[in-house]
């Protein structure tokens, strides 16, 4: 029978959540790496059983584990990240020359096709490939020494490479984002970049419309309509038909449009959730009140999903790596929060409940599809 | 110190790297030469490589900074990597303490 396994990163460890196609019941496995900062987990959609994981400390530093049967036994793999010749200086926060520094993994994105090659983005941003599984890692430089690296400016949480997308019908094209630079486009597997942030609109940058230097929070891709994008900005929630070329403002009738994550229903590429949060001052549920929005036009008219959240006194956040949807017949969509609580809807966002409710404050949510 | 002598030696590593290397409390190491910092952290990564880059980086090997070496009751975090450790850590009769800094939440 098929099942899912929903792969959670937390600030004190990683948890693995499973349960048959039902998503009723479920079984907890963790903490994984117990007392350390878990980024992000993901697993290869070539081969499920292998799974990566960005364990991180300000302690240890960066520690990178892979497993090989699902994510019951785990082996430390390579760790080094060195940047590409000389990496020179960004801009810091106060608009000074900083000089790159690698600080932790933040996003693995394990290939399309190849279950040994990965994709880390890292902070300070850059990208990174492994083709053995994790074992080496070589920038794809390209990226960072693009003509606008040394204007970008790191975000409140750090200059992270945060979202990587293949595409998975062109295996040249390929997107990233990072806070706060915006997105990039490769068109040659990673060699080159162009930033692709017109239609972007950040006000409080002095110049609202610059090629560079929006503070893109998370991007997502229907794998059946790769050429169009949806981005959730720092404020904004925007749309993309042709690659990232040209964005357009579909935040409609959110009750806010600041928010971390977003993302596509696994089969209807017009359908999309995101998590409203009050404002970059308030990073809450505007009213208490936990609500996923639903927006079955690609955007503009959004829907009110409740059922099964908490409608008061609920103060969490939901941060950019932290939702996620399955496979099955019926979409099921998760998303976790710095409060500890992973939700599962089994329905497409109509009805909700907590797979579990204490967690460490929750970083990431991938799930994988079992057959 | 005999600088050709070879040295049986204690390392009290933190909680999380005995766990990252699945050892105990306290591991023993064989140090061909002199005993320092380097030296024995040198014998560590060999030992145990998942330890890599949590003791100190792996590009720069400067020491991570919320990390602390302690031998015999003193602080050798800021002392040269190839000074000499005391003739007991030399001798196994006092291990050197590799530690966590207390602090965060």
């Amino acid at each position: 029978m098929s099942g899912v396994r929903v792969l959670v990163g937390t600030k004190k460890g990683a948890f693995l959540l499973t349960s048959d196609g039902k998503r009723d019941k479920w079984d907890v496995s963790g903490p994984h790496f117990g007392g350390w900062e878990i980024y992000h987990v993901k697993g290869s959609p070539v081969n499920p059983d292998r799974i990566y994981a960005s364990q991180t400390s300000g302690w240890f530093g960066q520690v990178m584990q892979r497993s090989s049967d699902g994510g019951k036994t785990w082996e430390t793999v390579g760790n080094k990240y060195e940047y590409d010749g000389v990496p020179g200086t960004h801009q810091w926060y106060d608009g000074t020359a900083h000089p790159w520094e690698f600080k932790r993994v933040w996003h693995l994105e394990p290939s399309l096709t190849e279950a040994d090659t990965v994709y880390a983005g890292i902070e300070d941003a850059a990208l990174f490939r492994s083709t053995d599984g994790g074992t080496s890692w070589t920038e794809l430089s390209g990226l960072r020494k693009h003509d606008s690296g040394p204007h970008w400016q790191p975000g409140a949480g750090g200059m992270c490479l945060h979202t990587i997308l293949l595409d998975p019908k062109n295996k040249e094209r390929m997107y990233i984002a990072i806070s706060a630079a915006g997105a990039f486009r490769s068109d040659d597997a990673g060699q080159t970049w162009k930033p692709i942030n017109k239609g972007l609109v950040s006000d409080m940058m002095p110049n609202p419309t610059a090629e560079v230097g929006h503070c893109v929070h998370r991007i997502a891709m229907h794998p059946s309509k790769p050429e169009t994008l949806y981005m959730q900005k720092h404020w904004h929630v925007m749309r993309s038909d042709n690659a990232g070329d040209q964005w357009t403002k579909v935040s409609g009738n959110l009750p806010t449009d600041f928010g971390f994550c977003i993302d596509v229903h696994a089969h209807e590429p017009e359908t999309v959730y995101v998590v409203p949060i009050t404002s970059d001052s308030l990073h809450y549920p505007p009213d208490g009140a936990l609500r996923v929005y639903r927006s079955k036009t690609g955007g503009n008219e959004w829907e009110a999903l409740t059922k099964g959240l908490p409608q008061k006194d609920c103060y969490v956040d939901v941060l950019r790596d932290a939702m996620a949807v399955d496979r099955l017949d019926d979409c099921g969509i998760y998303f976790g929060t710095t409060g500890g609580q992973v939700y599962c809807s089994p329905d497409g966002g109509d009805t909700w409940k907590a797979i579990v409710h204490e967690l460490p404050p929750v970083l990431s949510v991938e799930v994988q599809t079992l057959q | 110190m005999s600088g050709d002598a070879v040295h049986r030696v204690r390392v009290v590593l933190p909680y999380h790297l005995r766990n990252l290397a699945r050892v105990g409390s306290e591991i023993e190491l064989e140090i061909a030469g002199a005993v320092t910092v380097r030296s024995i952290v040198d014998a560590v990564e060999a030992r145990y490589p998942m330890l890599l880059g949590t003791i100190r980086d792996q590009a720069t090997k400067q020491r991570r900074p919320f990390l602390r070496f302690f031998a015999c009751e003193e602080d050798w975090s800021h002392d040269s990597i190839d000074a000499e450790l005391p003739e007991a850590v030399a001798q196994g009769k006092e291990p050197l303490l590799i530690v966590g800094a207390i602090a965060g939440g």
